[in-house]
């Protein structure tokens, strides 16, 4: 169970109803398993009007030449072996429940290019169909964006497709931004389209990049986003390590 | 899937997108368009009435993130009406309820558009 407070709705009676997930005002990570830090819990979720930096459309796609496999069986099993599709820069604790609407998975990433240091963070399955599922980032995060993973017929060829919608969440995150880490996150996802094209039986599988900067303006009102950093906290946790390895030794 | 229908109705420098089907992101090409001949017919005020919405998936919401963005490049104004509880809940869970003004109906945002 990921909900720690949830508004009373109604049944759903659209035919997306069960596709979404329910409102919530708070995450709990709860239930994942194998996290070290958590910086999830007690925070809301934060999308790209939330966010701090420049408003980045960024579209990979890769199609599956060779495989068979239609759309819906590519995200079954994407969503099935979410994890092992990462690059081994970062790090995926799936939730018990899977990847259904409402559920919170934590993570580890590094903030920039070559860190030795990982930021522990979260996502929340916003939206999951046969097609698609998308994650929504908490606040903290480094980026607030809404993430798709998809798949699609082009002719006679499965497609899958990765499709971000994000901003940077506070200054500090803008810069390391602009100094490698929007390079870096598109790698991150030409590197995961990769693997999960090799997965799914592609031959040779290349990824199409589209990158869209869609708003160049910086929203200073989110400034003060970054009272609740991840990349502050994770660092913060990262140099006390020492001091808390001490202090336990008595 | 149901195609998406948006029909413009013009009211001084008020505009109403009235949008009926599904919402996915394949509707770019006539929510986009929609809006466009608002702005250019001198629109400062977009009404996006969505009564007629039938399924909306998770590139339909990120579709209305790029409307807001261009509206708020544009210094246009926009609203929305119509919504049923379930999709007032969606935008309440994506936080765009932050960023786009909610009515319950095309008169009551057009009355908010005189105040």
């Amino acid at each position: 169970m990921t909900i720690t407070e949830e508004t009373p709705t109604p049944a759903p009676t659209s035919r997306d109803g069960d596709h979404w997930a329910k409102p919530v005002d708070r995450l709990s990570a709860e239930g994942v398993a194998g996290i070290h830090v958590d910086s999830v819990t007690g925070k809301r979720v934060a999308g790209p009007l939330q966010g701090f930096g420049q408003l980045w459309q960024k579209t990979l796609r890769v199609p599956l030449e060779g495989s068979s496999m239609s759309p819906q069986q590519v995200i079954a099993v994407w969503k099935e072996q979410f994890a092992s599709f990462w690059p081994k820069s970062g790090r995926f604790y799936a939730p018990l429940a899977g990847i259904v609407p409402g559920e919170v998975a934590l993570l580890d990433v590094a903030p920039m290019p070559g860190s030795p240091i990982k930021l522990s963070t979260g996502i929340m399955v916003l939206y999951a169909d046969d097609e698609s599922f998308t994650f929504m980032t908490p606040e903290g995060h480094a980026l607030s964006a809404w993430i798709t993973f998809s798949a699609y017929r082009d002719g006679d060829v499965t497609v899958a497709q990765v499709q971000a919608l994000e901003r940077t969440s506070d200054p500090l995150d803008e810069l390391t931004h602009m100094l490698g880490a929007n390079r870096m996150v598109t790698a991150f996802w030409r590197e995961t389209l990769i693997n999960v094209g090799r997965t799914m039986g592609a031959t040779d599988p290349t990824v199409i990049v589209e990158v869209l900067c869609i708003d160049k303006r910086r929203q200073w009102r989110h400034a003060a986003n970054i009272r609740n950093s991840a990349t502050l906290r994770t660092m913060r946790h990262t140099l006390t390590a020492p001091v808390r390895w001490i202090a336990r030794r008595g | 899937m149901n195609a998406t229908s948006v029909a413009l109705d013009r009211s001084g420098m008020v505009a109403t997108l009235r949008i009926a089907g599904d919402i996915t992101s394949a509707s770019e090409g006539e929510l986009m368009a929609g809006y466009t001949q608002a702005v250019e017919g001198g629109a400062n005020a977009v009404i996006l009435d969505f009564s007629g919405l039938e399924y909306m998936n998770s590139g339909g919401i990120g579709l209305l993130v790029t409307l807001l963005v261009r509206a708020q490049r544009g210094g246009v104004r926009l609203l929305a009406s119509g919504l049923s509880d379930h999709y007032r809940e969606i935008l309440s869970l994506t936080r765009l309820d932050e960023a786009i003004e909610i009515h319950s109906d095309e008169g009551a945002a057009v009355a908010a558009l005189e105040v």
